[in-house]
């Protein structure tokens, strides 16, 4: 083969291989641009100030709304206040457990019991949420002998962990070892070089992995159907069954009649985890260190 | 060892006894160093990579406590007391150190970072005493006047040879009896490297300044004695101008003439 010919070749082999990256992006970017279309499209007629104001009317009131060309009497308040309560007790015990397994990841690294630990965490990752949601309806709504918002955030808190513990652990490997190294030689205590020196200036990463956390764990729906129920009223006791609004929104899907809030449930839920994420990008720019 | 004359006035403040460190079983990095360290002198540790230099140095704070599988024996004696013997944060506060790369807490102010000392040792200062030590501290590293203005500013706002006399003055703050610099020059250009040079020389006045450098005439332009130490012994200590001009040791020679390094 002539030289100058084999070149040509392969420019046209890197063309066609550059156009199929980018015709192959933009073809998975259709599912996800639909998606969005048809959340907004369906949802924004009944995303109104009754949406975060009402609770969920009965199957009867909605049918006969319909029935007289009304929109639907109410909204989710209690899913909303109910996904605050037990995502808020979720976070409130899988942020300080997460810290801590990931600040003992990062500094016994080699050790066989880190290791160990390192293992389980990964697996608790890959653990289907439904098998989550068993665990905690056996750990706790069988000895309470009721269903709870504390059974749905023991539920969240299993899922939130590994993914704090992982970002943590690789926020803080990342730090130079000076800085704890020059911390110790002002002849500091280790838990002031922890808390004061190497999580404040990890903190971007740190804060970072907790919102994508929270985001995640947000729509879930199987392990809170096993542990929280659902409520149709606003409570803030954690030991009775609380809502969420993925679990109105699979109430919704249940009930012919309230179907349309389907859609507004799914567009709320879609903009609170875009925001969480958009402030998970911006904290991560900003206190980059 | 050889020995030459090794300038002093007075007492030894640090003396080494057999000091010998291993990170492997069996194998030591620093074997069985024996010396003294007179009070208010600078004293180089010179020698090629890896003869355990660094080692030596960190030995004295205990900074080998940190991982696992260093050994230190032998006695450290600073100021009448064994190191090895004491709590590691109570050496710490006695010895500082200054690192190669220098490395101002990200988060902290300029301030802050003077006083980080002080706040991770649990030490609560009023005000005044605060401010006391800041301008105390940044002025004997001549950086007072450059940063007066911009405190509130982070550590990494500054300039490399800046941030490194922010962290000499962090470790100046809680008034070391010995100061013990890991090359803190070398991540440097050639003005600030001669700024902190000028320093030292200063800082002598009240300090026991402890330098590892690679850089020879940096040893002889501010060392009062040097220290030469090949594979993990020490060689040669004493004088320096007496070790340049005419070294005991034929190894010593040989380095300091760029026969191997």
């Amino acid at each position: 083969m002539n030289h100058s010919s084999s070149i040509v070749q392969r420019k046209r082999k890197d063309k066609t291989i550059r156009h199929l990256v980018g015709f192959f992006s933009l073809l998975a970017m259709i599912p996800l641009f639909f998606i969005l279309w048809d959340v907004i499209s369906k949802g924004y007629k009944n995303f109104n100030l009754r949406l975060f104001t009402e609770v969920t009317p009965s199957s009867m009131d909605a049918l006969l709304a319909i029935s007289n060309g009304d929109p639907i009497p109410g909204g989710i308040l209690n899913g909303i206040t109910g996904t605050i309560l037990i995502v808020g007790l979720a976070i409130l015990f899988s942020v300080p457990l997460g810290l801590f397994i990931g600040i003992y990841l990062a500094d016994n690294q080699g050790k066989r019991f880190a290791g160990l630990v390192s293992y389980l965490t990964d697996l608790l990752q890959g653990m289907p949420s439904i098998v989550i949601g068993i665990i905690a309806y056996a750990w706790v709504v069988k000895p309470l002998g009721s269903y709870s918002a504390l059974a749905g955030s023991v539920a969240l808190t299993i899922m939130m962990l590994p993914m704090i513990v992982r970002s943590t652990e690789e926020t803080l490997k990342m730090l130079p070892l000076s800085y704890k190294e020059a911390g110790l030689a002002l002849g500091s205590s280790y838990t002031n070089v922890v808390f004061r020196i190497l999580i404040p200036s990890g903190f971007g990463g740190i804060f970072t992995g907790i919102l994508l956390a929270i985001s995640r764990v947000m729509g879930e729906t199987a392990p809170l159907m096993l542990t929280a129920l659902g409520a149709s009223v606003v409570h803030w006791k954690m030991t009775e069954p609380a809502s969420a609004i993925p679990l109105l929104i699979w109430d919704f899907y249940n009930d012919p009649n309230l179907v349309d809030l389907i859609w507004s449930s799914s567009l709320l839920l879609l903009i609170v985890i875009f925001l969480l994420n958009w402030i998970a990008k911006i904290v991560a720019r900003k206190w980059k260190v | 060892m050889e020995s030459l004359k090794i300038t002093h006035s007075m007492k030894a403040i640090l003396q080494l006894k057999e000091v010998s460190v291993s990170y492997t079983p069996g194998k030591n990095a620093v074997h069985k160093v024996t010396t003294d360290i007179y009070p208010n002198t600078i004293t180089a540790i010179m020698g090629p990579s890896g003869c355990g230099k660094s080692t030596l140095l960190r030995a004295i704070n205990r900074m080998h406590d940190l991982y696992a599988n260093v050994r230190t024996t032998g006695e450290i004696i600073l100021k009448g007391r064994n190191v090895l013997e004491m709590d590691p944060m109570e050496v710490r506060r006695m010895a500082g150190m200054v690192f190669q790369q220098p490395n101002p807490f990200p988060t902290m102010s300029i301030y802050d970072n003077v006083l980080a000392g002080y706040t991770l040792n649990g030490i609560r200062l009023g005000k005044k005493e605060k401010e006391e030590i800041v301008e105390q501290s940044l002025q004997s590293v001549a950086l007072w006047d450059e940063v007066k203005d911009v405190m509130t500013k982070r550590g990494s706002f500054l300039s490399g040879g800046q941030q490194q006399r922010l962290c000499i003055a962090r470790t100046l703050a809680l008034k070391p009896e010995v100061l013990l610099m890991d090359e803190p020059t070398s991540a440097l250009d050639p003005i600030s490297t001669n700024k902190i040079e000028e320093l030292l020389l200063q800082l002598k006045q009240q300090f026991t300044i402890i330098i590892v450098t690679h850089n020879m005439s940096q040893a002889a332009r501010i060392s009062d004695n040097s220290m030469f130490m090949y594979l993990g012994e020490l060689v040669e200590h004493g004088n320096t101008t007496q070790m340049f001009t005419k070294p005991r040791n034929k190894r010593t020679e040989e380095y300091l003439t760029g026969v191997f390094g």
